[in-house]
């Protein structure tokens, strides 16, 4: 029976090996193999000089962490809580972490975007008005790191709660309270070595997802990463299509990294 | 085990519940606060705007319906139709071609082989925005490797046109599709094929009377997934087309930076509505759909 079906898949992978490779490849060619220069890997070499790359990459690092950061400390006592005692507010965090879900991000940032012409037009006087100014702060603006975390909701969900359905929460946390710990060093000493899987899953997530963000900071107006490749790629074809592989690539490796993570996992959370 | 458990709850049972029940909301109200301004407030501030327009004169703001119905009508109906018309489409490919993917792989019983298409499809699932429009703009755009080697421009190809977007968005719907639906298709169990081609079906007859109707709702599901992923994409068409598609997330962010006349900002918002209501529906319909799945592959 599956020896009949061979010759099928084989076409079936073949085609999609195809579709899914030759972009990759010929990006690659279109990069090193200039017209009227020959071979060239001048768009490699001139991306870490070229203006506005580091700063640019810097910028989004930097969002990613203290996305990372603010969603988790968000989420994970929330996740918890709803383990340990409080089932009947599951159905709240469930619809607020899937309503993000149901405003593209286009709309969100339209939304936004109104909010913070309320500043200058309504709240001048008082001191709120300082506080818009600050979270626009374009050497780092707070404003995208609200709108990632909103944006990140789901994705973190997901991953935390998978991550706890698999360990007895209520276990740990008992025997840690038992053997005489705080509330928040069972939550930090048992229950997070046992989620760093879960963690891990959710970070990467996010770090993807702030990376690649294009819409939200490119309305605004601030210059990201994915906002930088956008920019460039109107003068200099050849680094814009460059960084657009390398930057699948960084994806890829992450990815791998945190499969290998995940994978020494079990050995890890042994010691904590 | 159960020598352990009385030992546990030597501390008073009653302060013991009280004290679990504090935890409960005070872990859970910093992410509704949070949410209800990081969230609450935009939103708020779409519906308000969509339903108000500023007088000219005045400058005093009122509430009217008038953005709502200009958002579904000439170049904004024109621009909303073409996106749902783009997502269908695309969404519909998507999961034609993504579901023999995912039984080739499912159905080869290599680890390998699975691991690396299901990996790769996390990464490319991913891989929508700007990057991946530059990567088909290098192969197929106008002076793509590929356009050029094979002289496609003579025979009228243009990337920059409605079935260019089609073929570079199934790029991240195909994976998302494998990726949705490989669960549903390991809960297919090989005593089902072997009971039905005992009881002298065929092939063709197993998938259209067994499989398909246990897969209808994970592949109507992965179908709405994938029509919400294809309506919300902005990076991607702004990058390659700009606005030779139109399409209502081009619209949204001209009328947002400025690029048309002045004052459209709330017919933008309006858009933005029109938008929110479009994935509310798909969110209805998927909901469901995922939980009846998931019952199935428990089960």
């Amino acid at each position: 029976m599956a020896r009949r079906l061979t010759p099928w898949r084989w076409v079936v992978l073949g085609l999609a090996a195809l579709y899914f490779l030759v972009p990759l490849a010929a990006s690659v060619i279109f990069t090193v193999d200039v017209p009227g220069q020959g071979l060239t890997f001048d768009a490699y070499t001139k991306i870490l000089t070229a203006d506005g790359f580091l700063s640019s990459l810097v910028l989004s690092l930097e969002l990613a962490l203290a996305t990372i950061a603010v969603v988790l400390l968000l989420m994970v006592p929330a996740v918890v809580a709803l383990r340990l005692g409080s089932p009947r507010l599951r159905p709240v965090v469930e619809v607020v972490c899937s309503l993000p879900l149901v405003v593209p991000p286009i709309a969100f940032v339209a939304g936004i975007a109104t909010v913070l012409k309320w500043g200058p037009e309504h709240l001048s006087r008082t001191p709120l008005f300082e506080t818009f100014v600050a979270i626009q702060n374009p050497d780092f603006p707070v404003v995208l790191v609200l709108a990632y975390v909103v944006m990140a909701l789901p994705f973190v969900y997901r991953a935390l709660d998978a991550g706890l359905r698999a360990i007895d929460v209520r276990t740990l946390v008992e025997a840690a309270r038992s053997c005489g710990a705080s509330w928040p060093q069972a939550l930090v000493r048992a229950v997070l070595p046992n989620l760093r899987g879960a963690l891990l899953n959710a970070s990467f997530l996010t770090l993807a997802l702030v990376l690649g963000e294009f819409t939200v900071s490119h309305l605004l107006g601030y210059t990201p990463f994915a906002v930088w490749i956008y920019n460039v790629g109107g003068e200099q074809a050849q680094m814009s299509v460059a960084v657009s592989v390398l930057s699948l690539l960084v994806t890829w490796a992450l990815l791998l990294a945190l499969a290998g993570a995940g994978g020494r996992n079990r050995s890890a959370s042994s010691r904590g | 085990m159960t020598t352990a458990l009385p030992r546990a709850d030597v501390a008073p049972v009653a302060s013991a519940k009280r004290r679990r029940r504090a935890p409960g909301w005070l872990a859970v109200a910093p992410l509704l606060v949070f949410t209800a301004v990081a969230f609450g407030l935009p939103a708020l501030a779409i519906v308000n705007g969509a339903f108000s327009a500023d007088d000219a004169t005045t400058g005093a703001s009122h509430y009217t319906g008038a953005n709502v119905t200009a958002s579904l009508q000439g170049p904004y109906l024109t621009a909303l139709l073409g996106s749902v018309k783009l997502s269908a489409i695309s969404a519909a490919l998507g999961a034609l071609l993504g579901l023999p993917l995912a039984q080739a792989v499912v159905s080869s019983r290599s680890r390998w082989l699975r691991e690396a298409v299901l990996t790769a499809s996390g990464v490319l699932a991913n891989f929508g925005g700007v990057p991946l429009a530059f990567a088909f703009v290098a192969t197929l755009g106008n002076a793509g490797v590929l356009t050029v080697h094979l002289g496609l421009k003579d025979s009228g190809w243009n990337l920059y046109s409605f079935w260019g977007l089609v073929l570079v968005y199934l790029y991240f719907l195909i994976p998302l599709m494998v990726l949705t639906i490989t669960p549903a298709l390991d809960g297919l169990r090989t005593q089902w094929r072997e009971a039905a081609l005992n009881n002298g079906a065929n092939g063709v007859q197993y998938w259209r009377h067994v499989a398909l109707p246990v897969l209808a709702p994970s592949l109507l599901g992965g179908l709405v997934l994938l029509f919400g992923s294809a309506f919300a994409a902005y990076a991607t068409a702004a990058a390659m087309v700009g606005s030779a598609v139109p399409l209502v997330t081009l619209q949204i962010a001209d009328a947002l930076s400025g690029n048309v006349l002045v004052g459209q900002e709330n017919v933008a918002l309006a858009l933005s509505l029109d938008m929110v209501l479009v994935a509310g529906l798909v969110m209805a319909v998927y909901l469901p759909l995922q939980r009846r799945s998931a019952r199935w592959l428990d089960a």
